[in-house]
C-alpha cells in the first residue's frame, strides 16, 4: 500500500511523533487562555523545557526524570511571568514577548558546555504482538509513552473544562473576571495555576524536541515551535480536539512534504509548505463568517488584566 | 626660518594626507554577523572559531563583536547599520542571504569594509566576498557515499536552492556515481538553514525512503543524531564543523569550513594598510576546506581511495567537475576533459545527469 511512493502507515506514525512538541505547548497554552491569560512566551518556556529537561535527563540517566525536569524549569521561567502580570498588573503582550527573548537567552546560557552530548535515549513502549498487526501496529503501537500521554493530556483537558467544576471556575475567570471574583473565586491564583500548567505543557514539549525528536542540545532548538503553538490554539478556536487536529495537521504537513521529496515526487514542495497556512486562514474566515457563535470563541477577558480594586 | 617650518609642516601635513588612503589603522573593530546560533555545533560555529583566531592573533590591537542569529532578509540590513555605525571597520556577513543587505548597506558607509561570504555580488569598492570550495569536500564524501551504501539509495538534506548548495549535491552525486553505477539520489529542500526539529525530521523522512548514506547543507548536526538512532545501518558526514561527538559512526568524515586564516588576513591586511577588494575562493589546497577525520566505519580501502581523491584535488590535479558531463536534460556541459570554469559553478542551476527531481525556482 503506497502513496506516492510513501507508506502512509510510516507517514501517520512519524507525524504523530513530529506533532508532539507543538500539541503539548499549544494545550497548556489552551488552558491558560481559557483562563484569560495570553502568554506568548510559550517559545521561551518550551527552550527552557528543552534545556532544562536535557540537562535533568543528562545528569540522572532518566528520561522520564528529564521531562519533569523540563516541566519544572519551564514553569520556574513562567512565574516571572505570573509575578508581572498578576501580581504587577504588567501588559501581558509585552511580558510575554520579552519571556521568551529572556528564554531564549537563558538557555543557551544554562546549555555551555552541553553541545555535543548525548542524552539517554527514549524506547518505544513494548506492546508485544500488537506491533505485528498490519498497518495499525506501525501507526498505534510504535511510539514512545510521551506520544500517548499527549493524547491523553489533550483528552484530559477536555473532560475537566467541559464536565468539571474546576473547568467551570477556569472558564468562568477566563470569560469575565469580575463576575467570578463577585462570586468568590479567587482570579489571580487561579490564573496563576493555569500559567503554571501552561508552561509545564510546554515544558515538556520542549524536553520532547531535546531529548527524543532531536536527542541533543543545540542553541536555539525549538526554532519556533512556540510561535506555531500560540497559532494552534487561534486555529482551533479554544476547544481541546481541535488542538489535536491542528497539532497533526501542521506536523504532518511538515512531515508529508519532506517525505514526498525524500521519495521523488513530482509536487511542488511550496505548495505542501503553504497549505497548513492557507487551512488556517480558511478556517478562520468560515469560523469568523459563522453567526451565532460569539466571534471566534474566544475567551471574553482574553489578555486582560485584574485587580479586585476594579 | 619660519618659512622653513612652514614647509615643513606642510609637508608632513600631506604625508599624513596622503596616508588616509591607505592608513594602517592603530586599532580594529572586527564585526560578524551570524546566521544562526554559536552552539550550532556547524556552520555559525566555525566562524565563531575564526573570530577566535583573529582575536588570539592581535590581542589588543583588534575589538570583536558579534550578533547571532539574525535573519536574512530586511532586519539584516538593521543590524548592519547598527554595527557600521558603532564603529565597526570590518564587518563579516557570513550566509549567502545576506548579499543584498550587505550591498545597500555597504554604499551607506564608504569607510567602513564589508565582506560577504559565499555570495557573488560586490557592487561598491568596499565590498569583498569570500567562499570556500566546499564541493572539493563533497567529491571525497560522493566517493565514499557511493562504496559504502547498501541500498544504492544515498541521500542530500539541503537548505535553499542556491548555487553553492547545487554546486555540493551536483559534485556529490558525480562523485558517489563515478564508484558506484546504481546509485540513486534523494535530495530534500528544508527551506532553512538552522531548524534542528526539521533536519532531524529530513533526516528520518530520507532514512525511511531506505536511503543510507546521509550527507546535509544545513547547520546543525541533527542529521547526524537521527542517523545514530539506526545503531550504524545509516551513516552521514560532519557539515561544516568536524562533528567528532558522532564518531566514529554516523559520522565517518566531515567538510570542515577553516575560516580563520582568512579572517586573520584580512583583518591584518586592514591594520598594516594593505588592504583590498577581493574575491577570495579557496579550497582544500588553501586550507579553507579542510577533510575531517575518516574513521575505521568505513573499511580501508575506501578510505585510501576518499584521501587519494582529496590529494589529488588538494594538488591541484584533479578537478572534480571534470568533463564529460551532461546536464540533466541531456544536453552537453564539459566535454572529454574540461574542467569547469569558475562562473559556471558560482551560477549553477542545473542538476547533472542521472539526478531525478527538479530544483525548486
Amino acid at each position: 500500500m503506497e502513496l506516492f511512493g510513501i507508506n502512509p502507515a510510516i507517514l501517520v506514525a512519524s507525524l504523530m511523533v513530529a506533532a508532539v512538541p507543538i500539541l503539548l505547548a499549544a494545550i497548556g497554552e489552551l488552558v491558560v487562555e481559557k483562563a484569560g491569560v495570553l502568554n506568548l512566551g510559550v517559545e521561551g518556556m518550551m527552550i527552557m523545557g528543552a534545556i532544562s529537561g536535557f540537562i535533568t535527563a543528562v545528569h540522572t540517566g532518566s528520561p522520564a526524570l528529564g521531562f519533569l525536569g523540563g516541566a519544572l524549569g519551564a514553569m520556574a521561567l513562567s512565574l516571572v511571568f505570573a509575578l508581572l502580570t498578576q501580581v504587577f498588573l504588567a501588559n501581558q503582550v509585552a511580558t510575554g514577548l520579552a519571556l521568551t527573548l529572556f528564554g531564549l537567552g537563558f538557555s543557551s546560557l544554562m546549555g555551555q558546555g552541553y553541545n555535543g552530548i548525548k542524552p539517554p535515549r527514549t524506547p518505544s513502549l513494548p506492546f508485544g504482538p500488537l506491533e505485528q498487526i498490519p498497518f495499525f501496529g506501525r501507526v498505534l503501537f510504535s511510539h514512545d509513552w510521551v506520544v500517548y500521554a499527549s493524547v491523553a493530556i489533550v483528552a484530559a483537558v477536555w473532560a475537566v473544562l467541559r464536565y468539571s467544576r474546576a473547568g467551570l471556575i477556569l472558564r468562568a475567570v477566563g470569560e469575565s473576571h469580575d463576575a467570578a471574583h463577585a462570586l468568590g473565586y479567587k482570579v489571580v491564583r487561579i490564573r496563576v495555576l493555569a500559567i503554571l500548567f501552561g508552561a509545564a505543557m510546554a515544558g515538556m514539549g520542549g524536553a520532547y524536541i531535546s531529548l527524543v525528536r532531536v536527542p541533543q542540545w543545540t542553541d536555539g532548538i525549538t526554532a519556533g515551535a512556540g510561535w506555531i503553538a500560540l497559532a494552534i490554539v487561534v486555529f482551533a478556536s479554544w476547544k481541546p480536539w481541535r488542538v489535536l487536529v491542528g497539532a497533526w495537521l501542521f506536523g504532518g504537513i511538515t512531515v508529508l512534504q519532506l517525505n514526498l521529496q525524500a521519495a521523488g515526487s513530482r509536487i511542488p514542495v511550496e505548495y505542501l509548505s503553504m497549505s497548513p497556512y492557507l487551512i488556517t486562514i480558511l478556517v478562520l474566515v468560515i469560523m469568523s463568517s459563522g453567526r451565532g457563535r460569539a466571534g471566534l470563541n474566544a475567551p471574553a477577558s482574553l489578555g486582560q488584566n485584574f485587580h479586585a480594586s476594579r | 626660518m619660519k618659512r622653513r617650518t612652514l614647509l615643513a609642516t606642510a609637508a608632513l601635513g600631506l604625508i599624513a594626507l596622503g596616508g588616509t588612503a591607505e592608513a594602517q589603522m592603530e586599532k580594529v573593530k572586527a564585526c560578524f554577523v551570524y546566521v544562526g546560533p554559536i552552539g550550532d555545533g556547524g556552520w555559525t560555529f566555525q566562524h565563531h572559531e575564526g573570530l577566535k583566531q583573529v582575536q588570539a592573533e592581535f590581542g589588543d590591537k583588534v575589538e570583536t563583536a558579534y550578533q547571532e542569529s539574525v535573519p536574512e532578509g530586511a532586519d539584516a540590513e538593521r543590524v548592519l547599520t547598527q554595527m557600521a555605525l558603532s564603529g565597526c571597520n570590518i564587518i563579516f556577513t557570513t550566509s549567502f542571504g545576506y548579499m543584498d543587505a550587505t550591498n545597500a548597506v555597504a554604499a551607506k558607509f564608504p569607510d567602513v569594509k564589508f565582506e560577504h561570504a559565499t555570495g557573488f555580488k560586490r557592487d561598491h569598492p568596499n565590498v569583498s566576498t569570500y567562499n570556500a570550495r566546499f564541493y572539493e569536500g563533497r567529491a571525497v564524501q560522493g566517493t565514499i557515499a557511493g562504496r559504502m551504501t547498501k541500498t544504492n539509495k544515498i541521500g542530500y538534506i539541503a537548505s535553499f536552492p542556491i548555487p553553492e548548495v547545487v554546486m555540493g549535491i551536483n559534485s556529490y552525486f558525480i562523485h558517489a556515481k563515478k564508484v558506484n553505477p546504481n546509485v540513486e539520489l534523494s535530495v530534500v529542500w528544508a527551506y532553512t538553514w538552522f531548524d534542528p526539529a526539521k533536519e532531524a525530521d529530513a533526516a528520518k523522512a530520507l532514512i525511511d525512503q531506505g536511503v543510507d548514506v546521509i550527507a546535509s547543507h544545513t547547520d546543525s548536526t541533527a542529521p547526524l543524531a537521527e542517523a545514530a538512532k539506526t545503531n550504524g545501518a545509516v551513516i552521514g558526514f560532519g557539515q561544516a564543523s568536524d562533528m567528532a561527538e558522532y564518531k566514529p559512526s554516523p559520522r565517518v568524515s566531515s567538510i570542515i569550513d577553516n575560516w580563520g586564516p582568512y579572517y586573520v588576513k584580512r583583518v591584518g591586511a586592514l591594520l598594516d594598510g594593505t588592504y583590498e577588494q577581493a574575491d577570495a575562493w579557496e579550497g582544500i589546497a588553501g586550507g579553507e576546506v579542510l577533510i575531517g577525520e575518516i574513521t575505521d566505519a568505513i573499511p580501508a580501502e575506501v578510505k585510501a581511495e576518499a584521501e587519494a581523491l582529496r590529494d589529488a584535488i588538494a594538488a591541484g590535479t584533479y578537478h572534480p567537475y571534470t568533463g564529460p558531463l551532461k546536464k540533466q536534460d541531456g544536453s552537453d556541459w564539459l566535454a572529454e576533459g574540461q574542467t569547469a570554469p569558475d562562473g559556471d559553478l558560482l551560477g549553477m542551476n542545473f542538476y547533472v545527469e542521472g539526478i531525478t527531481g527538479d530544483i525548486p525556482k
